[in-house]
């Protein structure tokens, strides 16, 4: 009993950091995508609440140069295959919406 | 029992009503952020540090202008195809982020008492000081831009606001056939391509306008300091025989009275129109203290923090660090620098150890047209071993040519970045 909730403790710490770093992670991205995902403007997708292997598998061709783009090909270079993992967990976590 | 001793004894939250004259919520125990300077930089970070703290840290921040008016797109007012107010935004929804703002100047900080005072009198406690003050321009480098009256005729334009539509005005009041010609001071300034983009702008406007006028570019630089191939390129091409481009022209002096730029090698250049870019450093109240400490000009910051490397509790973000390896002094760069302090303010404020590997972006477009964009872009990690943001190696590039859709990405970059920073 000691030891499961100790288990569970560090689950839920472990769970929490995994967040927190997504959180973390996708802020360098919000600059052109926006606060937690809700980007506005209507000219790039609205990434918060879109499914986690579809924006994992978009990160990863970007960053393989298989999609076409004129930046986001530069920007997924920068980042590891598990980075990529967290910024798709944390972004389809988030509340599906759009800014106003 | 002397105060300082008692502030030490008790701590910080405790000791906050103890303060005689001091601003801030008396009784609350919760961490005093102060963030000076609502640019870029500190909206953002006053902005992160209330979301990710769940407003557990109680955050004030500091500007005397009453709106927000981007750098970014105000070359595009000097070109005609934006309006001032098209890139005026306001501070409203702090307010639902808990936000407080005081409009006002902060005039001087004491490191030892962790007080920020401020040109109204007032005097702010904090226990995480964020210091994003910009750039002040060093005058001193260029005395006959001290004569009375010189800064009105001849204008920077390198702070978006009054001078930017004053420098349009100047424009459109200049007979088609004259020579409109920008100094552009040594790197470091702020926003490496924005001068370039600039000429193209004013090239842009002449080519419809004042077909016979001349742009011409006096650079300190050896060579284009940004996008150089590819604003080289749209000059040859689009604005053939309209942009003269001169390197290696370091402006000294100035005879405002008649609009004439002078070298260090005594060569005269007169426009009907004369920008001066001055030569930058950090911003006065960041200046402070020895904050400072690299060539007197810029603030060396710890980037695991952007806690200054001179003052303790205090974070530099923004055009007035001494930047890492191929970091631009740009407003997104400001805006990544700010949300890498804001993680480490709540980590430390929490009593936790801050990310040990941040990271950040850097994103620059520039309009060559009204319409057509080129872009800029990196992607950096901290090197734990050099102690300092690198570039990750294979990330980053720049535009093949310019092109529409990038004109529309980077109208999208400016909607989304504004509203990271201030909704």
């Amino acid at each position: 009993m000691k030891r499961l909730t100790m288990f569970a403790l560090l689950l839920a710490a472990s769970h929490a950091m995994a967040a927190d770093s997504g959180q973390r992670l996708y802020a360098t991205c919000a600059g052109c995508h926006g606060t937690a995902g809700a980007g506005t403007g209507g000219v790039l997708p609205v990434l918060a609440g879109q499914p986690k292997d579809a924006l994992a598998a978009s990160l990863r061709a970007f960053k393989a140069g298989s999609r076409p783009a004129t930046i986001m090909q530069q920007i997924a270079k920068g980042y590891t295959d598990d980075q990529i993992e967290q910024l798709a967990a944390y972004l389809a976590a988030q509340p599906a919406k759009e800014r106003k | 029992m002397k105060r300082r001793q008692f502030i030490r004894t008790v701590g910080a939250g405790a000791a906050l009503a103890s303060v005689a004259g001091c601003a801030s919520i008396a009784g609350s125990a919760k961490p005093q952020v102060v963030v000076v300077g609502g640019g870029y930089g500190g909206a953002t970070a006053a902005k992160y540090i209330r979301l990710w703290s769940e407003g557990a840290i109680d955050v004030t921040l500091v500007e005397p202008n009453a709106s927000f008016i981007s750098c970014p797109l105000s070359n595009l007012v000097l070109g005609g195809s934006k309006q001032i107010a098209d890139l005026t935004l306001g501070y409203d929804a702090f307010a639902g982020h808990g936000i407080r703002i005081v409009r006002d100047r902060a005039e001087r900080i004491d490191y030892e008492r962790r007080t920020v005072a401020l040109a109204g009198g007032q005097t702010l406690r904090y226990d995480r000081l964020v210091l994003s003050p910009g750039v002040d321009f060093m005058w001193d480098q260029l005395p006959g831009m001290q004569q009375p009256g010189a800064q009105d005729t001849v204008l920077h334009a390198w702070k978006a606001g009054a001078q930017t539509v004053a420098l349009r005005a100047q424009l459109e009041a200049m007979p088609d056939g004259g020579v409109f010609a920008m100094t552009i001071p040594p790197a470091p300034y702020r926003c490496p391509p924005g001068p370039y983009e600039r000429a193209c702008q004013v090239a842009n406007y002449f080519s419809k306008a004042k077909p016979k006028s001349k742009v011409l570019i006096l650079d300190a630089n050896e060579d284009v300091v940004s996008k150089g191939p590819l604003f080289k390129k749209v000059w040859a091409t689009r604005y053939a025989g309209m942009v003269d481009y001169r390197p290696s022209f370091k402006t000294v002096d100035v005879d405002a009275a008649n609009r004439t730029a002078i070298s260090e090698l005594g060569d005269k250049v007169q426009a009907s129109v004369l920008n001066v870019i001055p030569p930058q450093r950090a911003g006065s109240i960041a200046a402070q203290g020895g904050l400072a400490n690299a060539n007197q000009r810029w603030c060396e910051v710890d980037f695991l923090t952007f806690e200054s490397t001179q003052a303790k509790n205090v974070h530099v973000l923004g055009d007035a660090i001494q930047v890492a390896p191929l970091m631009p002094k740009s407003a997104h760069m400001a805006n990544q620098h700010a949300k890498v302090c804001a993680g480490a303010v709540v980590d430390l404020l929490s009593g936790r150890a801050p990310n040990p590997a941040p990271m950040l972006t850097n994103t620059c477009y520039s309009f060559v047209s009204d319409r057509e964009v080129i872009h800029v872009a990196s992607v950096h990690a901290y090197d734990a071993a050099k102690k300092t943001l690198l570039v990750v190696p294979g990330s980053g590039g720049l535009s093949g040519a310019p092109s529409e859709l990038e004109g529309s990405y980077a109208m999208s970059w400016a909607q989304n970045i504004w509203s990271d920073t201030l909704a």
